[in-house]
């Protein structure tokens, strides 16, 4: 079912949101909380670090220009589609962490994978709708979506940033610290307990040195994978067991997927998870209702 | 505010069409492929094709792999995955040019092939001294560079391996004399790239060498595991960087600290040319696991400006540095090649290209691999450039191909698995999963790309002949009937020598220049010509060493197309003098020794 309905009573603001459709605060919020460090603005900053420490360190982008590009085309489509179908100029870190996610994860030479897949991913949010919920994480959908039709043209990043421990130590640990504010760090959690064990798991099946089934998570595909697509509150399960619950199957998918030499496992398991889990809270949702009506 | 169903439809469709763009670019960019077609047709659409002629040329020469610790059995494959490679050299000086190719397995032969003039070729390696060099504790032969290091008129012979790295005298193309010892070398080292170049234009020519691995790791007795590159884009625990000054008397002076070369970076490929028109010869290296480097030489020191001139930013797996005025603006542009594997790791080749109104110390490059249709070429190793069809416009032969076994099953989901691992995990061969006998970017088909002279490469191998798709590492292009034409030589890992004999439209016409320094290294290696005709110009240099583990013929080889007006070609010497040959005729040779 395609359609789009306002979003703006589900917004989420204590989150490590890259899918919030959310308007730009009044001129009634109190001046002081206009200056604070609102937890929406948490996760856009974190990943500016992450993004600004790899870069820094190890020249981690494939260029400015693509990253930027990324960025503009997912804060363009955010602010258009926004006007179109809200009528307001909606909030932008959501859109940013897209855009920003983009021109990370997504590695080519060429310019036109970035702009695509930023537009794709933010389009997704207004046209993939199931009552009036999005079902895709949006750099996840677009990244998926991109590896898929123009493997010629496109990769995502697999390759570790730079050497040292300390770097990753710090993304790890601010990264717990931001999401465990936000209230998520459960789901990121249940997710790495899941992949270690799995990962043994795999390496007692194929024979493979543990270190090898452990190395993915050891990289930065994985950092951003971890706290900024699986525990995006607007594509997860809204009862916390249940949200460790999608996260522990995802990695089973991912596992299933890895013993099958997908390359993208975590990306593509995601992409089929996280959907089906809308899906069947929204049905389950909307059976209560059904259900509270006939009661009545 | 439209909420309407009509803006629903609209932005479903257009989502849907931009779902479809991916698919619709791939259709539109098959049409740099050229496929099959006869010897015929090729040659009147493309102006040549090319012949494979090795077996009928008795050129019988299959490289073996060595066999390394055995802590490696389980990723062998991939370790031991380099060693094969040709460079040219008319050694005896008859004026045909002749092929040294290495071997790599241990107890192997290298073969020196004399060029016999008429079509034939003899091994003559073993009675000439050169051919019983991978003996068990030295190492293996990775590749060789030839210079006239002592100016007595016959090139020498330098051989850089995993091993023990040695200096062939030769002794008027009678035989070759070791000369290792005396010159200083060092005892090991892991090399897979080396440069003859007079870096500081003193008349002799000075030797650069670049480690792979660590030069303390012996592969066949490893202390341990831990010998892997410690990142896949950001290693450097490689092999240290030599230049060797030479003193003259057959000294050499190891000066790569002193000049300001200090990298570990691993290097795979190196090349020099005058790339900022100082007369001094810039040092490029292309890296493995790593950003390139280029080193600006100032004729003493060496300045490193990667990053300065946009060459090195990202971090690729260069493995390869050639150099072409591939516009004929007489400026040189730089191609590294790197992996692509569809729907894995999109690196992408690297063609850079001096951007417009930049020069000198403030020269900057932009990679135009993409622009120019030079950028996908598989997993790609040797490349040089060259007139194939005497047009006028250099073309480019790309060899590729990393481990052709298991044609049905691959290595790079373990692959992509590991090389994303923090460096404790990467860096220790232990935790690399076991290939198992399968291939990894195998069986890949070779490019040919033909420069279209308006911005372009098409890919024209399987039209040309061009269709082997062996594992190729190591290229060279030499006229090796000296026919006025430029024939291709090919070196493969755990595969066969091959000669690509190239037949060319009678049309289009050339010119060739042999270079004999006086004042200069004999070699003429650093001399470059640049020939007016047409109104058009190109430069081309001598070089002691391009592409990957490989040497270009030293006579310089121009195509120009039909009916040329040739205007002059003026030539500049290493020692800063300049000549000049007024109105030269086309479908010549011209031996030219530098003015007293």
């Amino acid at each position: 079912m395609i359609g789009v309905q306002d979003d703006n009573n589900a917004t989420s603001k204590d989150s490590m949101s890259e899918s919030t459709i959310q308007p730009v605060g009044t001129l009634e919020v109190p001046f002081r909380r206009r200056f604070s460090l609102d937890n929406r603005y948490l996760a856009p900053l974190f990943i500016t670090f992450i993004l600004l420490v790899g870069h820094l360190f190890y020249g981690i982008l494939e260029s400015y220009e693509r990253t930027a590009l990324a960025i503009t085309c997912a804060l363009v489509t955010e602010l258009v589609l926004g006007r179109i179908f809200y009528g307001k100029w909606l909030n932008l870190a959501s859109a940013y962490i897209s855009g920003i996610s983009v021109g990370i994860l997504l590695r080519s030479p060429a310019f036109w994978p970035y702009a695509l897949c930023s537009v794709l991913s933010i389009m997704s949010k207004y046209v993939l709708r199931v009552k009036g919920r999005h079902l895709w994480n949006p750099s996840n959908f677009g990244i998926c979506v991109l590896l898929f039709l123009a493997p010629e043209s496109v990769a995502a990043l697999s390759v570790q940033w730079g050497n040292f421990k300390w770097p990753l130590l710090v993304i790890w640990i601010l990264g717990s610290i931001i999401i465990y504010r936000a209230k998520r760090l459960q789901i990121s959690a249940a997710y790495v307990a899941s992949f270690f064990a799995f990962a043994f798991l795999r390496s007692w099946i194929t024979g493979d040195p543990w270190q090898a089934e452990v190395a993915p998570i050891t990289g930065p595909m994985y950092q951003l994978f971890v706290f900024f697509m699986i525990t995006d509150p607007k594509t997860t399960v809204k009862s916390k067991k249940w949200q460790c619950v999608v996260v522990f199957l995802v990695a089973f998918v991912e596992m299933l997927l890895r013993l099958n030499q997908v390359v993208y496992a975590p990306l593509y398991a995601l992409f089929l998870v996280g959907p089906t889990a809308m899906l069947i809270e929204i049905w389950m949702e909307s059976r209560k209702q059904v259900l509270a009506g006939e009661s009545i | 505010m439209i909420r309407g169903k009509t803006a629903r439809i609209i932005l479903s469709i257009i989502f849907v069409a931009l779902l479809a763009t991916p698919l619709v670019l791939k259709r539109l960019s098959r049409g740099a492929t050229v496929a099959h077609a006869d010897p015929s047709s090729a040659l009147s659409r493309y102006g040549f094709y090319l012949q494979e002629v090795a077996q009928s040329s008795k050129v019988n020469f299959k490289h073996q792999a060595p066999t390394l610790d055995h802590r490696l059995d389980h990723i062998m494959p991939q370790v031991a995955s380099m060693g094969a490679s040709v460079s040219v050299v008319d050694f005896n000086r008859d004026g045909w040019a002749d092929l040294y190719v290495t071997n790599s397995g241990e107890g192997s032969k290298n073969a020196l092939f004399k060029n016999n003039g008429d079509g034939s070729f003899t091994d003559v390696a073993s009675e000439m001294g050169v051919a019983d060099l991978n003996q068990v504790g030295t190492g293996v032969s990775m590749g060789s560079v030839w210079g006239d290091y002592d100016n007595d008129g016959y090139e020498d012979l330098f051989l850089y391996k995993w091993g023990k790295p040695e200096l062939f005298h030769n002794d008027a193309g009678k035989k070759f004399t070791r000369v290792t010892d005396k010159a200083g070398l060092p005892p090991w080292v892991n090399a897979n790239t080396a440069v003859w170049f007079d870096y500081d234009r003193d008349g002799r020519l000075d030797l650069f060498l670049g480690g792979y691995y660590a030069e303390d790791i012996d592969l066949w007795h490893l202390k341990n595991t831990k010998m892997m590159p410690e990142s896949f884009e950001y290693a450097k625990n490689g092999g240290r960087k030599y230049l060797f000054h030479n003193l003259g008397n057959g000294l050499f002076e190891e000066v790569s600290q002193k000049a300001g070369i200090d990298t570990r970076r691993w290097a795979l490929a190196a090349t020099v040319a005058d790339l900022r028109g100082t007369g001094n010869q810039d040092l490029f290296i292309a890296n493995d696991y790593g950003i390139s480097e280029l080193y600006f030489n100032d004729g003493k020191q060496f300045h490193e400006v990667g990053n300065q001139t946009g060459v090195g930013f990202a971090p690729k797996s260069g493995m390869n540095a050639s150099v072409g005025d591939i516009f004929n603006q007489g400026r040189y542009a730089i191609y590294v090649s790197n992996i692509s594997e569809e729907g894995v790791l999109i690196q992408g080749n690297n063609l850079w290209v001096p951007r417009e109104g930049t020069s000198s110390d403030s020269l900057k490059y932009d990679n135009m691999a993409r622009a120019m249709d030079v950028e996908i070429g598989g997993w790609s190793f040797g490349a040089q450039f060259g007139d194939l069809n005497n047009d006028g416009m250099l073309d480019l032969y790309l060899v590729n191909g990393y481990v052709s076994a298991d044609r049905n099953q691959n290595y790079w989901y373990d692959f992509s698995k590991i090389a994303g691992g923090n460096s404790t995990i990467i860096s220790d061969a232990a935790h690399w999963p076991a290939m198992d006998g399968r291939s990894l970017s195998g069986y890949q088909q070779k490019k040919v790309w033909l420069n279209d002279g308006a911005g372009k490469f098409v890919d024209v191998a399987q039209a040309v002949g061009a269709n082997d798709v062996f594992d190729g590492r190591s290229v060279a292009l030499v006229d090796l009937w000296n026919r006025g034409v430029l024939d291709v030589v090919v070196a493969n890992q755990r595969g066969p020598l091959l000669i690509y004999k190239n037949n060319v439209t009678p049309e289009n016409k050339w010119i060739d220049f042999e270079l004999e320094g006086v004042a200069s290294n004999r070699s003429a290696i650093g001399a470059q010509v640049r020939l007016f005709w047409d109104g058009r110009q190109q430069v081309q240099q001598v070089s002691g060493g391009s592409g990957f583990c490989s040497q270009n013929q030293r006579r310089l080889h121009f195509g120009l197309g039909k009916n040329p007006r040739i205007e002059k070609a003026e030539i500049r010497w290493p020692s800063g003098k300049i000549e000049t040959v007024d109105k030269p005729v086309a479908g010549q040779v011209y031996r030219i020794k530098e003015a007293d």
